[in-house]
Protein backbone atom coordinates (compact mmCIF):
# COMPACT_ATOMS: atom_id res chain seq x y z
CA UNK A 1 0.00 0.00 0.00
CA UNK A 2 1.06 3.27 -0.81
CA UNK A 3 0.55 6.15 0.91
CA UNK A 4 0.72 9.85 0.69
CA UNK A 5 2.88 12.28 2.96
CA UNK A 6 -0.25 14.37 3.79
CA UNK A 7 -1.78 11.02 4.61
CA UNK A 8 0.84 9.92 6.58
CA UNK A 9 0.74 13.05 8.22
CA UNK A 10 -3.01 13.14 8.88
CA UNK A 11 -3.29 9.73 10.26
CA UNK A 12 -0.30 10.10 12.63
CA UNK A 13 -1.64 13.57 13.89
CA UNK A 14 -5.35 12.07 14.68
CA UNK A 15 -3.89 8.84 16.27
CA UNK A 16 -1.64 11.36 18.44
CA UNK A 17 -4.46 13.19 19.30
CA UNK A 18 -6.94 10.05 20.54
CA UNK A 19 -3.82 8.85 22.94
CA UNK A 20 -3.49 11.79 24.61
CA UNK A 21 -7.49 12.12 24.59
CA UNK A 22 -7.75 8.79 26.19
CA UNK A 23 -4.73 9.88 28.83
CA UNK A 24 -6.65 12.91 29.90
CA UNK A 25 -9.82 11.50 30.64
CA UNK A 26 -8.41 8.19 32.66
CA UNK A 27 -7.94 10.08 35.74
CA UNK A 28 -11.39 11.42 35.87
CA UNK A 29 -13.02 8.13 35.80
CA UNK A 30 -12.92 6.58 39.09
CA UNK A 31 -12.73 9.97 40.68
CA UNK A 32 -15.59 10.58 42.66
CA UNK A 33 -15.73 13.31 45.18
CA UNK A 34 -18.30 13.06 48.15
CA UNK A 35 -20.52 16.65 48.75
CA UNK A 36 -21.79 15.30 51.52
CA UNK A 37 -20.33 17.06 54.87
CA UNK A 38 -19.71 16.57 58.57
CA UNK A 39 -21.72 13.84 60.46
CA UNK A 40 -24.72 14.70 62.24
CA UNK A 41 -22.96 13.92 65.84
CA UNK A 42 -20.19 16.89 64.85
CA UNK A 43 -20.39 19.70 67.33
CA UNK A 44 -20.92 22.86 65.39
CA UNK A 45 -20.54 26.69 66.10
CA UNK A 46 -20.67 29.99 64.65
CA UNK A 47 -17.65 30.80 67.03
CA UNK A 48 -16.17 28.71 69.06
CA UNK A 49 -14.61 30.33 72.75
CA UNK A 50 -13.35 29.48 75.68
CA UNK A 51 -13.71 30.78 79.26
CA UNK A 52 -11.20 29.44 81.99
CA UNK A 53 -11.77 30.23 85.39
CA UNK A 54 -8.61 31.02 86.83
CA UNK A 55 -9.83 30.63 90.64
CA UNK A 56 -11.44 27.36 89.97
CA UNK A 57 -8.43 26.24 87.77
CA UNK A 58 -6.02 26.89 91.06
CA UNK A 59 -7.60 24.91 93.47
CA UNK A 60 -6.12 22.18 91.89
CA UNK A 61 -2.36 22.61 92.79
CA UNK A 62 0.54 21.60 90.46
CA UNK A 63 -2.91 19.88 88.82
CA UNK A 64 -2.00 19.00 84.70
CA UNK A 65 -4.59 17.04 83.99
CA UNK A 66 -5.83 19.25 81.18
CA UNK A 67 -2.22 19.42 80.19
CA UNK A 68 -1.89 15.81 79.72
CA UNK A 69 -4.86 15.20 77.94
CA UNK A 70 -4.20 17.30 75.41
CA UNK A 71 -0.49 16.11 74.85
CA UNK A 72 -1.90 12.91 74.35
CA UNK A 73 -4.49 13.06 72.32
CA UNK A 74 -2.12 15.00 69.44
CA UNK A 75 1.13 13.46 70.41
CA UNK A 76 2.75 16.81 71.75
CA UNK A 77 6.52 16.08 72.56
CA UNK A 78 7.07 16.21 75.76
CA UNK A 79 11.14 18.02 75.07
CA UNK A 80 12.52 18.88 78.37
CA UNK A 81 14.35 22.25 76.45
CA UNK A 82 13.44 25.80 76.38
CA UNK A 83 14.84 26.47 73.23
CA UNK A 84 13.14 23.45 71.02
CA UNK A 85 9.89 22.90 73.15
CA UNK A 86 6.33 22.25 71.46
CA UNK A 87 3.47 23.71 73.45
CA UNK A 88 0.13 24.01 72.74
CA UNK A 89 -1.67 24.46 76.10
CA UNK A 90 0.50 25.38 79.07
CA UNK A 91 0.46 26.81 82.57
CA UNK A 92 2.28 30.29 83.34
CA UNK A 93 1.73 32.68 86.14
CA UNK A 94 -0.28 35.37 85.89
CA UNK A 95 1.79 38.12 85.76
CA UNK A 96 4.12 37.08 82.98
CA UNK A 97 0.59 36.15 81.38
CA UNK A 98 -1.38 39.49 81.43
CA UNK A 99 1.95 41.89 81.96
CA UNK A 100 -0.57 44.91 81.31
CA UNK A 101 -3.01 44.12 84.26
CA UNK A 102 0.09 44.03 86.28
CA UNK A 103 0.41 46.90 89.49
CA UNK A 104 3.17 46.70 91.99
CA UNK A 105 0.43 46.46 94.78
CA UNK A 106 -1.69 43.94 93.48
CA UNK A 107 -1.91 40.68 95.77
CA UNK A 108 0.61 37.72 95.90
CA UNK A 109 -1.70 35.09 95.53
CA UNK A 110 -3.43 36.89 92.33
CA UNK A 111 0.66 37.71 90.92
CA UNK A 112 1.23 33.97 91.06
CA UNK A 113 -1.91 32.63 89.98
CA UNK A 114 -1.47 30.10 87.30
CA UNK A 115 -3.05 30.87 84.05
CA UNK A 116 -3.72 28.14 81.66
CA UNK A 117 -2.52 29.28 78.41
CA UNK A 118 -2.79 27.88 74.71
CA UNK A 119 -4.15 29.51 71.37
CA UNK A 120 -6.43 32.36 71.64
CA UNK A 121 -8.34 31.42 67.87
CA UNK A 122 -8.23 35.02 67.60
CA UNK A 123 -11.26 36.30 65.73
CA UNK A 124 -8.23 38.88 64.00
CA UNK A 125 -5.32 36.70 63.64
CA UNK A 126 -2.20 37.83 62.90
CA UNK A 127 -0.60 34.76 61.64
CA UNK A 128 -3.30 33.99 59.20
CA UNK A 129 -2.31 37.59 58.04
CA UNK A 130 1.01 36.67 57.37
CA UNK A 131 1.24 33.35 56.47
CA UNK A 132 2.97 32.98 52.94
CA UNK A 133 0.75 29.93 51.58
CA UNK A 134 -2.06 29.54 53.76
CA UNK A 135 -0.88 26.86 55.44
CA UNK A 136 -2.77 28.55 58.73
CA UNK A 137 -5.99 30.27 57.87
CA UNK A 138 -9.58 30.88 59.94
CA UNK A 139 -12.40 28.26 59.15
CA UNK A 140 -15.45 30.89 58.40
CA UNK A 141 -17.90 28.90 59.36
CA UNK A 142 -16.81 28.22 63.19
CA UNK A 143 -13.55 31.15 63.55
CA UNK A 144 -11.38 28.16 64.57
CA UNK A 145 -8.12 29.20 63.54
CA UNK A 146 -6.18 26.05 61.51
CA UNK A 147 -3.29 24.45 60.49
CA UNK A 148 -2.59 22.46 57.46
CA UNK A 149 0.82 20.75 58.32
CA UNK A 150 1.10 19.40 55.26
CA UNK A 151 1.19 22.77 53.61
CA UNK A 152 3.34 24.12 56.42
CA UNK A 153 6.75 25.61 54.96
CA UNK A 154 8.08 26.23 58.24
CA UNK A 155 9.34 29.90 57.84
CA UNK A 156 7.72 30.98 61.37
CA UNK A 157 6.39 34.04 60.15
CA UNK A 158 3.28 32.98 62.22
CA UNK A 159 5.75 32.81 65.00
CA UNK A 160 6.96 36.60 64.80
CA UNK A 161 3.27 37.20 64.19
CA UNK A 162 1.72 35.78 67.13
CA UNK A 163 1.90 38.10 70.59
CA UNK A 164 0.86 35.22 72.24
CA UNK A 165 3.33 32.95 71.95
CA UNK A 166 1.06 30.27 70.59
CA UNK A 167 3.16 28.57 68.50
CA UNK A 168 5.86 26.04 68.42
CA UNK A 169 8.18 25.01 65.31
CA UNK A 170 10.26 21.42 65.55
CA UNK A 171 13.79 21.95 65.55
CA UNK A 172 13.97 18.30 65.78
CA UNK A 173 12.38 15.20 64.48
CA UNK A 174 9.30 15.31 67.40
CA UNK A 175 8.88 11.51 67.08
CA UNK A 176 10.84 10.22 69.29
CA UNK A 177 10.35 12.87 72.48
CA UNK A 178 6.51 11.18 72.31
CA UNK A 179 6.15 8.73 75.42
CA UNK A 180 2.83 7.00 73.94
CA UNK A 181 2.12 7.55 69.81
CA UNK A 182 -1.84 8.09 69.64
CA UNK A 183 -2.88 6.40 66.60
CA UNK A 184 -6.01 8.44 66.02
CA UNK A 185 -4.21 11.50 65.48
CA UNK A 186 -0.56 11.99 63.34
CA UNK A 187 2.42 13.39 64.79
CA UNK A 188 4.08 16.02 63.27
CA UNK A 189 7.64 16.35 61.78
CA UNK A 190 10.90 18.37 61.39
CA UNK A 191 10.69 21.96 60.10
CA UNK A 192 6.83 22.63 60.85
CA UNK A 193 5.04 25.00 63.51
CA UNK A 194 2.39 23.86 65.26
CA UNK A 195 0.06 24.95 67.81
CA UNK A 196 -3.86 24.12 69.58
CA UNK A 197 -6.52 23.33 67.01
CA UNK A 198 -9.71 23.91 69.67
CA UNK A 199 -9.59 20.14 69.45
CA UNK A 200 -11.23 20.70 65.49
CA UNK A 201 -10.96 16.35 65.13
CA UNK A 202 -13.15 15.60 68.42
CA UNK A 203 -15.12 18.35 67.60
CA UNK A 204 -16.25 16.41 64.54
CA UNK A 205 -16.83 13.59 66.68
CA UNK A 206 -19.01 15.24 68.92
CA UNK A 207 -16.25 15.24 71.16
CA UNK A 208 -15.48 18.30 73.55
CA UNK A 209 -12.16 19.67 73.43
CA UNK A 210 -9.91 17.23 75.60
CA UNK A 211 -8.94 20.00 78.13
CA UNK A 212 -12.57 20.81 78.86
CA UNK A 213 -13.24 17.24 79.56
CA UNK A 214 -10.40 16.68 81.58
CA UNK A 215 -10.46 19.70 83.70
CA UNK A 216 -11.68 18.06 87.36
CA UNK A 217 -12.78 21.59 88.75
CA UNK A 218 -14.85 22.21 85.10
CA UNK A 219 -12.76 25.52 85.10
CA UNK A 220 -12.89 25.57 81.04
CA UNK A 221 -15.82 26.61 79.63
CA UNK A 222 -16.17 25.92 75.40
CA UNK A 223 -19.09 27.14 73.99
CA UNK A 224 -20.40 29.29 71.02
CA UNK A 225 -20.20 32.93 71.12
CA UNK A 226 -22.58 33.42 67.94
CA UNK A 227 -25.85 32.28 70.40
CA UNK A 228 -27.27 34.66 72.44
CA UNK A 229 -28.15 32.92 75.95
CA UNK A 230 -25.66 29.64 75.28
CA UNK A 231 -23.99 29.25 78.41
CA UNK A 232 -20.76 30.79 77.72
CA UNK A 233 -22.80 34.50 76.83
CA UNK A 234 -24.65 33.77 80.03
CA UNK A 235 -21.42 33.88 81.84
CA UNK A 236 -19.37 36.16 80.41
CA UNK A 237 -22.70 38.63 80.64
CA UNK A 238 -22.60 37.60 84.67
CA UNK A 239 -18.76 37.62 85.66
CA UNK A 240 -15.95 40.16 84.70
CA UNK A 241 -13.82 38.10 82.08
CA UNK A 242 -10.25 39.42 80.82
CA UNK A 243 -8.51 38.66 77.16
CA UNK A 244 -4.94 38.46 76.87
CA UNK A 245 -3.40 41.60 75.16
CA UNK A 246 -6.49 43.38 73.88
CA UNK A 247 -5.00 45.98 73.23
CA UNK A 248 -3.73 44.66 70.03
CA UNK A 249 -7.10 44.26 68.24
CA UNK A 250 -6.77 40.47 67.44
CA UNK A 251 -9.79 39.62 69.61
CA UNK A 252 -8.71 36.59 71.16
CA UNK A 253 -11.56 33.66 71.81
CA UNK A 254 -10.34 33.05 75.29
CA UNK A 255 -12.07 34.63 78.29
CA UNK A 256 -9.96 34.40 81.80
CA UNK A 257 -12.35 34.97 84.94
CA UNK A 258 -9.90 36.40 87.98
CA UNK B 1 37.26 -11.37 7.75
CA UNK B 2 40.61 -12.32 10.26
CA UNK B 3 38.69 -10.05 12.69
CA UNK B 4 35.29 -12.52 13.06
CA UNK B 5 35.80 -13.64 16.05
CA UNK B 6 37.19 -10.09 17.54
CA UNK B 7 33.71 -8.61 16.47
CA UNK B 8 31.61 -11.86 17.63
CA UNK B 9 33.25 -11.72 21.16
CA UNK B 10 32.77 -7.74 21.15
CA UNK B 11 29.16 -8.28 20.00
CA UNK B 12 28.60 -10.78 22.65
CA UNK B 13 30.24 -8.27 25.38
CA UNK B 14 28.29 -5.80 24.04
CA UNK B 15 25.28 -7.84 24.74
CA UNK B 16 26.20 -8.94 28.15
CA UNK B 17 26.56 -5.10 29.25
CA UNK B 18 23.11 -4.21 27.51
CA UNK B 19 20.78 -7.05 29.30
CA UNK B 20 23.13 -6.53 32.44
CA UNK B 21 19.97 -4.83 34.46
CA UNK B 22 17.83 -7.65 33.35
CA UNK B 23 20.01 -10.70 33.79
CA UNK B 24 20.96 -9.32 37.37
CA UNK B 25 16.98 -9.34 38.11
CA UNK B 26 16.39 -12.72 37.42
CA UNK B 27 19.73 -13.83 39.05
CA UNK B 28 18.67 -11.67 42.18
CA UNK B 29 14.75 -12.66 42.16
CA UNK B 30 14.06 -9.46 42.20
CA UNK B 31 12.54 -8.80 38.97
CA UNK B 32 9.33 -10.83 39.78
CA UNK B 33 5.95 -8.99 40.97
CA UNK B 34 5.34 -7.79 43.77
CA UNK B 35 3.26 -10.14 45.77
CA UNK B 36 0.47 -8.06 47.90
CA UNK B 37 -1.20 -9.33 50.86
CA UNK B 38 -4.75 -8.27 50.11
CA UNK B 39 -7.34 -8.03 52.81
CA UNK B 40 -9.34 -10.89 54.18
CA UNK B 41 -12.48 -9.10 55.03
CA UNK B 42 -13.27 -7.39 52.16
CA UNK B 43 -13.06 -7.71 48.38
CA UNK B 44 -13.37 -3.99 47.20
CA UNK B 45 -11.49 -1.11 47.86
CA UNK B 46 -13.33 2.35 47.92
CA UNK B 47 -12.67 2.60 44.10
CA UNK B 48 -12.11 0.50 41.36
CA UNK B 49 -8.39 -1.63 41.25
CA UNK B 50 -7.68 -0.16 38.25
CA UNK B 51 -8.19 3.31 39.92
CA UNK B 52 -6.27 2.99 43.09
CA UNK B 53 -4.02 0.97 41.53
CA UNK B 54 -2.97 4.23 39.01
CA UNK B 55 -4.60 6.79 40.81
CA UNK B 56 -4.40 6.45 44.70
CA UNK B 57 -2.32 8.81 45.42
CA UNK B 58 -4.13 11.49 43.74
CA UNK B 59 -7.56 9.90 45.78
CA UNK B 60 -5.22 10.41 49.20
CA UNK B 61 -4.30 14.30 48.03
CA UNK B 62 -7.79 14.54 47.35
CA UNK B 63 -8.98 13.12 50.88
CA UNK B 64 -6.24 14.94 52.52
CA UNK B 65 -8.19 18.45 50.81
CA UNK B 66 -11.26 17.56 52.14
CA UNK B 67 -10.36 16.81 55.38
CA UNK B 68 -8.37 19.14 56.33
CA UNK B 69 -9.55 22.17 54.77
CA UNK B 70 -12.86 21.49 53.64
CA UNK B 71 -14.17 19.77 56.87
CA UNK B 72 -15.76 17.43 54.98
CA UNK B 73 -14.57 14.15 56.93
CA UNK B 74 -16.50 11.00 55.08
CA UNK B 75 -16.23 10.04 51.47
CA UNK B 76 -18.65 8.44 49.20
CA UNK B 77 -17.83 5.99 46.58
CA UNK B 78 -19.05 5.78 42.93
CA UNK B 79 -21.08 3.11 44.31
CA UNK B 80 -22.67 4.58 47.42
CA UNK B 81 -20.45 3.06 50.09
CA UNK B 82 -19.33 5.68 52.86
CA UNK B 83 -15.80 5.66 54.36
CA UNK B 84 -14.04 7.70 56.66
CA UNK B 85 -11.50 9.97 55.47
CA UNK B 86 -8.80 8.77 57.43
CA UNK B 87 -4.99 6.56 56.16
CA UNK B 88 -4.16 5.72 59.25
CA UNK B 89 -7.76 4.46 61.04
CA UNK B 90 -9.36 3.69 57.82
CA UNK B 91 -6.99 2.36 54.91
CA UNK B 92 -4.52 1.04 57.26
CA UNK B 93 -6.78 -0.19 60.59
CA UNK B 94 -9.68 -1.53 58.34
CA UNK B 95 -8.20 -3.27 55.36
CA UNK B 96 -4.61 -3.42 54.67
CA UNK B 97 -3.20 -3.76 58.16
CA UNK B 98 0.01 -4.47 57.22
CA UNK B 99 1.81 -1.63 55.45
CA UNK B 100 5.28 -3.47 55.14
CA UNK B 101 3.49 -6.43 53.27
CA UNK B 102 0.86 -3.90 50.80
CA UNK B 103 1.97 -0.33 50.61
CA UNK B 104 5.95 -1.13 50.59
CA UNK B 105 6.10 -3.99 47.90
CA UNK B 106 4.69 -2.11 45.17
CA UNK B 107 6.61 0.74 46.15
CA UNK B 108 9.63 -0.73 46.01
CA UNK B 109 9.09 -2.92 43.24
CA UNK B 110 8.79 0.39 41.47
CA UNK B 111 11.61 2.08 43.24
CA UNK B 112 8.84 4.85 44.60
CA UNK B 113 10.99 6.76 47.10
CA UNK B 114 9.08 6.38 50.78
CA UNK B 115 5.86 8.74 50.60
CA UNK B 116 6.19 11.08 53.43
CA UNK B 117 2.83 10.12 54.27
CA UNK B 118 4.45 7.94 56.57
CA UNK B 119 6.70 11.01 58.53
CA UNK B 120 3.42 12.17 60.53
CA UNK B 121 0.85 9.71 60.09
CA UNK B 122 1.44 6.27 62.29
CA UNK B 123 1.58 2.87 61.24
CA UNK B 124 -0.30 0.87 63.52
CA UNK B 125 1.29 -2.13 62.97
CA UNK B 126 5.03 -0.03 63.75
CA UNK B 127 4.09 1.26 66.31
CA UNK B 128 2.61 -2.46 67.58
CA UNK B 129 6.36 -3.34 67.36
CA UNK B 130 8.11 -0.57 68.57
CA UNK B 131 5.88 -1.14 71.73
CA UNK B 132 6.58 -4.54 71.92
Amino acid sequence: MIISRKKFLKLTGISMLAVTGERLTEPLAGAVQSASSESPRALTAGRWAMVIDLKKCAREENCTKCIDACHLSHNVPDIDNKAHEIKWIWKEEFKHAFPSAHNEFQAKHIESLPALLLCNHCDNPPCVRVCPTKATWKREEDGIVMMDWHRCIGCRYCMAACPYGSRSFNWIEPRQYIAEQNPDFPTRTKGVVEKCTFCESRLAKGKLPACVEACPQNAILFGDLDVAGSEIRQLLESEYAIRRKPELGTKPEIFYIV
Amino acid sequence: MRDRSLIYLGLLVFLAVVTFPFTYNLAAGSGSMPDLEYPENETQCVESKEFMRSSHMQLLIDWREAMVRENVRTYTTGDDRNFNISLTNTCLAQCHTSKADFCDQCHSYAGVQEPYCWDCHIDPEQLERSAR
